[in-house]
C-alpha cells in the first residue's frame, strides 16, 4: 500500500444494455502496490466494471484515465498493450493449443514474420518456473484441469509486463492448496508495484489478501473501504444492502433421522456404475426427500459421478434400479424420462444456450421432454417462467432478454428453474453455488432444503464441506476417483473428519451402511 | 424528440432493418437510372414488370434458402442442395416425357410424388450422415453434392429431356390471381416451414442444438432427430425448387438445373441474418436475402453491366452487405461519431505495439 496517485481512476462510469442498467455513475481508483477487492452480489456490476474497463465494452458515459491520462480502450488487445491485463471468470483460453502457444498467442516472439517455437516454449518454461509450475508446455492446455489453465491463463497475463492486473474471479475452480499458491504469487506481483483488482465471492479470501474494498450494488456503487476499517459482517450487510437473513432452519433440517428416510424403496439405487479413466465402480442408493451430499476435493471424480447417474456419460456396467424396478440410464433423455436433472457445473459450455432467452432456457427441458410437436402453450409458459423469476429472484425480471446478458448466480438460477419446471424427482447439482454471492448462495441452500421437505431427492456435489454438511442427510466422499466412504451425517461427523476421509481414503468399514 | 430519436434506435436495431435498407436501396438505384424499372402493368389478366419478374425468378432460390436456414440453424449446412433440384427435375421429366398424355394433371401429380419421394429419401441419406453417423455437414452433404450430378445425369441418360406439359409449365410460368404461380408456391412454402417451425417447438428446439449442442443434449434434447429433420426439410424444399426450375423451360438438364445455388442460399440466408455458426434463425431475414440477390442479379442485365465484371460486381455489393450488417463494422462508426472528445494518447499508441 503506497499513498502515491492512483494508477488507474474510473469516474461517472455508466452502462446500460437492452432491458439492463449494469452501472449506474460508479466511481472506482486503483494505486499502485495494491490488492483491491471489487465486491457485491450477482448482478451487481462487477463483471461489467471489468470489461468497460478493459475496452470489452464502450461506456455509456464516464472517463477512465490510466497515470492520469485520459484512456478509452476500443478492445482487451489495447488495454493489455497499455498495461492493463485481466483473467477472467470463465478461463477464455484456447483448450486445443499448447500451453506454451496460449501464453503467446497474439504476441509470438518473430524473426522476419516466422515464430520462433523454441523462443516460446523456453520463455513460457521459464515464466510457468517462475509461479512454480511444472508443466509441459507443449501439451493441449485442454489436457490439464480446470485450475491448471487458470493459472497459465495468470501466466499469460502477468508476462505482459502488467501495471494493473484484474482478476475476475480466479479462485472460484481452485483447491485450497492451490489459492494458497496463488495468493503467494499475487503477493509477490504487489510488491513489485503492480496494482492488482481482485473479484472473489470467498470473504476469507478477501480478508486474507485484500487491502482496500470497493462495494457495489445493483450496478451503483455503496463505497470504498480499507479492508482493515470494514468488518466482515458490515461488508455482507453492504453488499446485500439489508441485515443478513441468516441460515436459520437449514441446520436442523439436515440433522433429520437418516433411518427414517431410509426406510421402503431407494428412488435410485445404483451398484457397480463406473467408466474406466472416469470413476472406479460405485454403489449408491438416493430415498425420496434425501440429500446426499457428494464431498471431495477437485478432480476427485465428483462430476464424473453425477454424469453416470444423469446418463450423460455410459456406465461401463453394473445395474441400476428406480423404484425397485431395474432400469437404465443410458442418455440424458432417458434420466429425464425417470425424473432426474442435472443442474452441471459448467454452465457456460454445457448449460445455458447463451442465444436464447431466458423464458426459452426455462422451459427448454420441459419441452424437450414433451417432444417438439407438443409445444407449451405460451400462456403456461409465461406463468412457469413468471413463477420461477419471483421465486428465485432472477435479475432482470424480463424473461425476453437473452441469457448471455444475465450475470453468472442470474444464469445459474435459470438452469436451476429448467429443472425445477420439469418437477424432477432426484435433482443432480453440481457445485451450484460456485462462483456465485452469500445471498444467492444462501437462497439456494434454502431451496434445497424445501425441495427435500417436499419429497424431492437431491445429489449436492460441492466443495465447500461446510455447505455439504449444512445440507445432506449423507455425504458420500470421493478420493482419487473412487468412492471411498458414505458417511451418515449425525452428530459426529464434521468437516474435520470428512477431511481425513478425503486425505486418508479410511472409514471404508462405513461404506455400507 | 427524445421519443424520435429512441424509436429511431429501435428500427436501426431491428434486425431485418439492414437487409430491407439494402433492398431499398438497390431497388431506388435502379428506379433512377432506369425510371422505368419499378412500373407495373396488366396485360391479357396477367401483371407484367421487372418487380414481377424478381419476385417469380426469386422463387426456387427462396425455396432452397429457407430449407437452408433450418440446416444452418442447427449449426450445418447442406451443399447437396443444387443436386438435389436437378435430380428431382429429372425424375419429373424424366416420367412425363415417357407417358402418351403429357398434359393430363394425374400424370404431372405421379411425377411430382415421385420426384418428391427420391428427394425425401436423399434428404434422409444427409441426415442419417450427419446426425446418426456424425460425419461433419459439409463433407457429408458434399458426397451427394457431387454424387447427385452423376445420379441427374444417369436418370436424363446424359440427354436433355424437354417435356410439352402445360400443368407441370404452370408451377414456373402459370398465373393465378394476376401473379406468377410460383410467387405463390414460394409464399405457400415460407407459410408451411414458419408454422412447422413456431407453431410447434421444432423452431426454438434447433436453435437450441445450434446453439450449444452440449448443453441441448444434456436439457434432454434428442438432437439427432432434430437435425435429421433439418436435412429432409431442406430436401423437400429443393425438390420443390427443382421442379420450378424445370417447369420454367420445360426440360431437364441433369448438369445445369440448379447450379450453384446452394452459395446463393447459404448467401442468403447469411444475409437474412442468421449465423452459420448456428443457433437463431431468422425466415423472413432469409426471404429478403433472397430478394436481394435475385434483385442483385436482375440489376447486372439491367444496367447492361459486361458479363465479364458482372460476377465482381455481385461481389462487391455482397461484400458492402455483409459489411453494413456486421455490429463490429458498424460501431467503429458510430464509436467515432458519439465520442465526442476525442480517444487521446493511448486510445492509438498501442496499435503500433501489437505485432503484425
Amino acid at each position: 500500500m503506497t499513498d502515491s496517485r492512483p494508477v488507474l481512476t474510473m469516474t461517472g462510469i455508466s452502462k446500460s444494455f437492452p432491458g439492463v442498467r449494469a452501472l449506474h455513475d460508479v466511481n472506482f481508483r486503483l494505486f499502485p502496490g495494491e490488492v483491491h477487492a471489487l465486491m457485491g452480489e450477482n448482478g451487481a456490476g462487477k463483471s461489467t466494471l471489468i470489461k468497460v474497463l478493459t475496452g470489452v465494452y464502450d461506456t455509456d458515459q464516464g472517463a477512465i484515465t490510466l497515470d492520469g491520462e485520459p484512456v478509452s480502450f476500443t478492445g482487451p488487445m489495447q488495454a493489455t498493450a497499455a498495461g492493463v491485463s485481466t483473467v477472467y471468470q470463465e478461463v477464455n483460453l484456447c483448450t486445443n493449443l499448447s500451453v506454451a502457444e496460449n501464453i503467446f498467442i497474439g504476441r509470438e516472439p518473430r524473426v522476419f514474420g516466422a515464430v520462433r517455437w523454441g523462443e516460446v516454449r523456453r520463455r513460457a518454461r521459464a515464466l510457468l518456473a517462475s509461479l512454480d509450475l511444472d508443466l509441459d508446455v507443449s501439451a493441449p492446455l485442454g489436457s490439464y484441469s480446470l485450475a491448471i489453465q487458470q493459472m497459465v491463463a495468470i501466466a499469460r497475463a502477468i508476462d505482459i509486463k502488467a501495471r494493473v492486473l484484474i482478476l475476475d474471479e480466479p479462485t472460484s475452480s481452485l483447491d485450497a492448496g492451490e489459492v494458497a499458491q496463488l495468493f503467494r504469487i499475487m503477493r509477490q506481483l504487489r510488491d513489485e508495484g503492480i496494482a492488482i483488482l481482485f473479484v472473489t465471492h470467498f470473504l476469507d479470501q478477501v480478508y486474507e489478501i485484500s487491502d482496500r474494498i470497493t462495494v457495489l450494488r445493483n450496478g451503483g456503487l455503496v463505497g470504498e473501504y480499507l479492508t482493515t476499517e470494514l468488518p466482515q459482517l458490515s461488508l455482507v450487510e453492504k453488499m446485500i444492502g439489508k441485515e443478513l437473513d441468516v441460515l436459520e432452519g437449514i441446520e436442523e433440517h439436515s440433522r433429520r433421522d437418516l433411518a427414517a428416510l431410509e426406510e421402503g424403496t431407494p428412488l435410485v439405487a445404483v451398484s457397480n456404475f463406473g467408466r474406466a479413466g472416469a470413476v472406479e465402480p460405485f454403489s449408491l442408493t438416493i430415498h425420496a426427500g434425501e440429500v446426499v451430499g457428494l464431498a471431495g476435493l477437485l478432480g476427485s471424480g465428483r462430476t464424473e459421478v453425477a454424469r453416470l447417474l444423469f446418463g450423460a456419460d455410459r456406465t461401463d456396467g453394473g445395474q441400476v434400479a428406480i423404484d425397485g424396478t431395474a432400469s437404465s440410464l443410458r442418455t440424458p433423455a432417458q434420466a429425464i424420462d425417470h425424473g432426474v436433472g442435472f443442474c452441471s457445473e459448467n454452465r457456460r459450455a454445457e448449460g445455458i444456450v447463451a442465444d436464447l432467452s431466458v423464458r426459452e432456457n426455462m422451459i427448454l427441458a420441459m419441452q424437450a421432454a414433451r417432444g417438439w410437436l407438443r409445444p407449451i402453450p405460451r400462456r403456461r409458459q409465461d406463468e412457469l417462467v413468471d413463477k420461477y423469476v419471483k421465486a428465485l429472484n432472477i435479475r432482470p425480471a424480463d424473461p425476453e432478454v437473452p441469457v448471455r446478458n444475465l450475470s453468472g448466480g442470474n444464469q445459474q438460477k435459470v438452469l436451476l428453474a429448467r429443472w425445477l419446471i420439469t418437477e424432477p424427482r432426484l435433482l443432480i447439482l453440481d457445485e451450484p453455488t460456485r462462483g456465485i454471492d452469500i445471498g444467492a448462495k444462501t437462497e439456494i441452500q434454502k431451496l434445497v432444503t424445501q425441495l427435500s421437505d417436499g419429497g424431492m431427492a437431491v445429489l449436492f456435489i460441492s466443495a465447500e464441506l461446510e455447505e455439504v454438511l449444512r445440507l445432506s442427510h449423507k455425504v458420500a466422499v470421493m478420493r482419487d476417483r473412487q468412492m471411498v466412504a458414505q458417511l451418515a451425517n449425525d452428530e459426529s461427523l464434521d468437516a474435520d473428519r470428512i477431511m481425513q476421509t478425503i486425505a486418508s481414503g479410511s472409514h471404508r468399514e462405513e461404506a455400507d451402511r | 424528440m427524445n421519443d424520435t430519436m429512441s424509436r429511431y434506435r429501435t428500427m436501426i436495431g431491428h434486425r431485418l432493418f439492414w437487409p430491407a435498407a439494402v433492398l431499398f436501396v438497390m431497388l431506388a438505384a435502379n428506379t433512377i437510372y432506369r425510371p422505368g424499372f419499378l412500373s407495373i402493368e396488366l396485360k391479357d389478366g396477367h401483371l407484367y414488370g421487372t418487380p414481377i419478374d424478381i419476385l417469380r425468378l426469386s422463387a426456387p432460390l427462396i425455396l432452397v434458402a429457407l430449407g437452408m436456414t433450418l440446416v444452418i440453424s442447427t449449426g450445418g449446412i447442406d451443399l447437396s442442395v443444387g443436386s438435389l433440384c436437378a435430380i428431382s427435375g429429372a425424375i419429373a421429366c424424366m416420367y412425363i416425357s415417357k407417358q402418351p398424355d403429357q398434359n393430363s394433371l394425374g400424370v404431372v401429380v405421379t411425377a411430382l410424388a415421385m420426384a418428391m419421394g427420391v428427394s425425401l429419401v436423399l434428404g434422409a441419406w444427409n441426415g442419417v450422415l450427419v446426425a446418426v453417423i456424425g460425419i461433419q455437414p459439409i463433407i457429408a452433404t458434399l458426397i451427394l453434392m457431387v454424387a447427385g450430378r452423376g445420379l441427374a445425369q444417369l436418370i436424363t441418360e446424359g440427354q436433355i429431356i424437354t417435356i410439352n406439359s402445360e400443368p407441370y409449365r404452370a408451377i414456373g410460368l402459370g398465373h393465378a390471381l394476376t401473379l406468377p404461380l410460383a410467387i405463390f408456391i414460394a409464399l405457400a412454402a415460407a407459410l408451411l416451414v414458419a408454422a412447422f417451425t413456431r407453431r410447434t417447438a421444432l423452431g426454438m428446439i434447433i436453435e437450441s442444438v445450434g446453439g450449444n449442442a452440449m448443453a441441448s443434449r444434456l436439457a434432454g434434447i434428442r438432437s439427432g432427430r432434430v437435425i435429421f429433420l433439418a436435412y429432409v426439410i431442406s430436401a423437400a424444399c429443393a425438390a420443390v425448387a427443382g421442379f420450378m426450375m424445370t417447369a420454367n423451360v420445360s426440360s431437364a438438364d441433369g448438369n445445369a438445373a440448379g447450379l450453384w445455388v446452394e452459395l446463393d442460399a447459404i448467401l442468403a440466408v447469411v444475409i437474412g441474418g442468421t449465423s452459420l455458426a448456428g443457433g437463431r434463425f431468422f425466415l423472413s431475414g432469409t426471404i429478403i436475402g433472397a430478394l436481394i440477390i435475385q434483385t442483385l442479379t436482375t440489376t447486372v442485365y439491367a444496367m447492361d453491366i459486361s458479363p465479364q465484371t458482372s460476377l465482381l460486381f455481385k461481389a462487391v455489393v455482397v461484400i458492402a452487405v455483409c459489411l453494413i450488417q456486421a455490429p463490429a463494422f458498424r460501431a467503429r462508426f458510430s464509436r467515432r461519431r458519439r465520442n465526442v472528445p476525442p480517444p487521446a494518447t493511448i486510445a492509438d499508441k498501442p496499435k503500433e505495439q501489437v505485432p503484425a
